[in-house]
């Protein structure tokens, strides 16, 4: 048998035959008779340029398949046939088109413990409009170290301009980004995932920039060459990608975070995102920042200026001369009564960012905080998980 | 350089046309503002003004970027000038300039034509907001109020789409026909619209759907004229006003759609055979299909006359003049001038209706007219799809072009919907089964009770199959301001 391919389909039943997408199809893979509006899977390059234009939601529609249908097939249809069951994967939620990228993905967002969803109120994402094959050029506008020179650690702050080309983010996504050169076998490297650490409106509000948080990892190639990027400098960039580690479009919706290092960036961008256009809701905002000590917390001067009551700091060291270490987990656990009142209300979403380590440790806390207030853990995940309002992204 | 892509906000008109560098336009369009802000405040209840809707916003126009969905109050909605991108060598589709480089300024010899026809398109847009204005407070979910207020918004900026180029290639007469089309006004006794169909009210939700779908899709087909017109400017400004006019048909279908799915509904439930049993159906709050039949053939007809006379020297002389093209005329197999080309048009011999051939040149009207039916018959058989899957025995129909005119070869003869002409006495007797009654009227209107509540709907209309940006079910599209 064929590998399962993933098919583009239009609903016959939705559409309106207004052609707009026909029209809009740089490679004229949709056609049309006096029934169907219908995709050819033969041409489709998932460049996604029909998707935004369609007025109805009908053209986004898929469907994993063996063998594609047809052009005759579809022009024949009154409904869209149901998804077959081919196996795993069919049906989800798509957080990237580009398989490698979406098993990236996959991975990061396993710890969520179940199938990732998106909270119901987040705006729809767009993902895989630029590809390994067809990259967006950015420039990069700054790169800003975050962290000290003692601190051992080094996190920049990059910020990327996309000039001319639309490059629609929500807080949460995440790019690709291909580093120059080949591996050891020749190939030109893969796309490393680095999370957007700006809102949807632009590092600067109404630009058409973005920013990156990236720590500099020993060896990392593509950390390296993100990290030694000079203003002016042209990056190729992939994506955006990411569809479910989103924040709730609802200024009453409260948000729980967690991370450790850059894990901050998603959070970063929630929180200007709230800044920017919430800030009248009653939803609050709750984050636990584990570093090692203040000078290798990336943003920590900046976050010590919002004010608390949009966003209350818990700002953790585990490295600190003289004191106890400390990580996010234990000051969860200092916390209980606020995390607890927090678990039980349907408002709360929770995301959890960093290093995989810090996962058991968390999960743990909230286990015992949501135990001792007589709250059962699994079940409250489990429900929190399947409305979209429990995250994690690690790596 | 000008970013002739992306949506620039260095000025407080959202624009892709480089309005920052070109201080004489900007400077008129900035004093036409205010005028507009205060038509649209005046308009719109003050509730609605203040709610937060959940909207659509072009933030290029490139097809990646042009729909972005946030909650917007609506004075705050980014009005703007947007053409469609810049096509290199483009030349005039049609025509005796055929050919010839496309102009990027208005050519002298065809300046009033062409101000005539930005001027009766920029007339319509406003109007339809005027004409919808208190449909808010009878809307039958917060979806469907969204979804009027999308449309309301994006008349708005087509308004403003011409009055851009009236401003920017028109002078001081531009500017005077700028201001002219916020003094007129829908339905009023000094100053009325300049278009019949734009000065009928729109009472009701049902009057909305299929003014959406019968009306709009005239101004789509007008558009599509427009966008092949060999002034660069104009087509590159209906091109892209194309692609919001999509969503106004998508209104209009599945409002219709999802009326008749719900009386099929209401009816199977209460096993009720057959759809001219009024009274028992509408004894259950939901719209008998006989009256569905009845508005769609007032709208339909209303619109028809839109298209003016069938023969037309204005007509061909736009053609001619490469001004304004044909649908789809890129798709046209033919030498594109017209210079010996028949096309066969209605005509009365009689009593009987017939169709004879007139040089194509003149029939320019008709065969807009002639793709405008096409493209409305498609709706139809897809709203007697659910007719069909619901298992109710009724089928909607357009009713022929003679009947119910006003403008054109049967205008004001008495003609059924079959098209024929028949007896006044014929006609009365039969009218009320053919248009809507004021009875008729007043029954709709004792349904038009608003439904606020996020995810509910009222009892004469069914949910649609998928919310917009693909919300789920209960999303609150408009947080109303309640004060």
């Amino acid at each position: 048998m064929n590998k399962p391919l993933k098919q583009h389909l239009i609903d016959p039943e939705i559409c309106i035959r207004c052609y707009t997408c026909e029209m809009t199809c740089p490679i004229e893979a949709i056609t049309h008779d006096d029934t169907n509006v219908v995709v050819d899977a033969g041409k489709c390059d998932f460049c996604m340029a029909c998707i935004p234009v369609c007025p109805t939601g009908s053209i986004d529609e898929w469907r994993v398949v063996a063998e594609p249908y047809s052009i005759a097939e579809q022009l024949s249809w009154d409904e869209l046939p149901e998804q077959q069951d081919i196996g795993a994967g069919a049906g989800d939620v798509e957080e990237a088109l580009d398989e490698t990228v979406a098993a990236l993905l996959a991975e990061a967002h396993k710890g969520v413990g179940g199938k990732a969803r998106a909270p119901s109120s987040a705006a729809k994402p767009t993902i895989n409009l630029y590809t390994r094959s067809k990259p967006a050029k950015a420039v990069v506008q700054g790169s800003y170290r975050l962290t000290s020179e003692e601190s051992g650690a080094e996190v920049r702050h990059i910020i990327l301009d996309l000039g001319g080309q639309p490059f629609p983010v929500m807080e949460g996504q995440s790019i690709g980004i291909i580093a120059p050169g080949a591996d050891e076998n020749g190939n030109p490297h893969l796309p490393r995932l680095y999370s957007i650490s700006s809102p949807r409106d632009g590092e600067r509000p109404g630009y058409n920039n973005i920013s990156l948080t990236v720590k500099r990892e020993d060896g990392g190639i593509c950390s390296n060459y993100v990290c030694d990027l000079k203003i002016g400098d042209e990056v190729l960039i992939t994506g955006p990608f990411g569809a479910t580690f989103l924040m709730p479009d609802d200024p009453s919706a409260r948000l729980l975070m967690v991370c450790t290092g850059t894990g901050s960036a998603p959070f970063r961008a929630f929180t200007m995102r709230r800044q920017r256009v919430a800030a009248a809701g009653d939803g609050d905002m709750v984050l636990f920042f584990g570093a090692r000590a203040p000078d290798s917390l990336p943003y920590f001067g900046p976050l010590n200026k919002i004010p608390g009551r949009i966003l209350k700091k818990h700002l953790v060291f585990s490295r600190i001369p003289g004191a106890q270490k400390e990580y996010v987990q234990d000051r969860m656990m200092v916390e209980q009564e606020v995390i607890a009142e927090m678990l039980q209300d349907p408002r709360t979403h929770i995301y959890v960012c960093g290093l995989r380590g810090m996962e058991e440790g968390v999960e743990k806390a909230f286990l015992n905080i949501a135990e001792s207030a007589g709250v059962p853990w699994e079940s409250t995940r489990e429900v929190m998980c399947g409305e979209g309002r429990y995250h994690v992204e690690t790596y | 350089m000008i970013d002739l892509m992306n949506v620039s906000y260095d000025t407080q008109i959202p624009n892709n046309v480089g309005l920052s560098s070109d201080k004489r336009v900007l400077k008129a369009l900035e004093k036409w503002h205010p005028g507009y802000i205060n038509w649209w405040n005046d308009l719109i209840p003050e509730n609605f003004q203040q709610s937060l809707v959940y909207l659509r916003t072009a933030v290029s126009v490139d097809p990646k970027g042009w729909a972005k969905f946030d909650y917007v109050k609506m004075p705050e909605y980014r009005w703007g000038v947007l053409l469609a991108p810049h096509v290199e060598d483009r030349k005039i589709p049609c025509g005796e300039h055929a050919g010839q480089p496309a102009w990027q300024e208005v050519p002298g010899e065809y300046r009033n034509m062409l101000k005539r026809l930005i001027v009766i398109q920029g007339d319509t847009e406003p109007a339809s907001v005027e004409q919808q204005k208190f449909l808010g407070r009878t809307a039958p979910s917060l979806y469907d109020m969204r979804n009027l207020f999308q449309v309301n918004v994006e008349e708005g900026r087509h308004l403003w789409a011409m009055v851009y180029l009236l401003h920017k290639y028109f002078g001081k007469d531009g500017r005077e026909e700028a201001d002219d089309l916020l003094r007129r006004s829908s339905g009023s006794e000094e100053a009325p619209r300049m278009l019949g169909a734009f000065n009928e009210a729109t009472p009701d939700w049902l009057s909305f759907f299929m003014f959406t779908y019968f009306t709009d899709r005239d101004g789509k087909m007008q558009l599509e004229s427009l966008a092949q017109s060999g002034f660069d400017p104009l087509s590159r400004t209906c091109r892209f006003m194309l692609t919001e006019e999509a969503h106004h048909m998508f209104v209009g279908e599945t409002g219709v759609g999802r009326i008749i799915e719900r009386t099929c509904q209401v009816m199977k439930e209460n096993g009720i055979e057959d759809p001219y049993d009024v009274d028992r159906i509408r004894s259950y709050g939901v719209l008998d299909l006989p009256t569905v039949q009845k508005k769609l053939n007032l709208h339909y007809t209303l619109s028809l006359d839109l298209f003016g006379q069938e023969v037309s020297t204005n007509a061909a002389n736009a053609f001619n003049a490469g001004i304004k093209g044909r649908y789809m005329e890129h798709r046209i197999d033919d030498d594109h001038k017209l210079v010996n080309d028949t096309y066969s048009v209605c005509d009365l011999e009689g009593d009987a209706v017939v169709r004879r051939d007139v040089p194509a040149l003149t029939a320019i009207n008709m065969r807009l007219r002639d793709d405008y039916s096409r493209d409305a018959s498609g709706g139809v058989g897809r709203w007697n799809k659910i007719l069909e899957k619901a298992g109710v025995a009724f089928e909607l129909k357009l009713p022929h072009e003679a009947f119910n005119r006003k403008i054109g070869v049967f205008a004001n003869k008495e003609f059924n919907p079959e098209g024929k002409l028949v007896s006044g006495a014929e006609y009365d007797a039969g009218v009320k089964n053919w248009l809507p009654t004021h009875a008729d009227g007043d029954y709709i209107q004792s349904l038009m009770v608003p439904e606020y509540e996020p995810g509910k709907y009222a009892g004469w209309i069914a949910p649609p199959k998928v919310g917009i940006d693909n919300k789920p079910g209960d999303f609150e599209y408009v947080k109303l301001h309640m004060a």
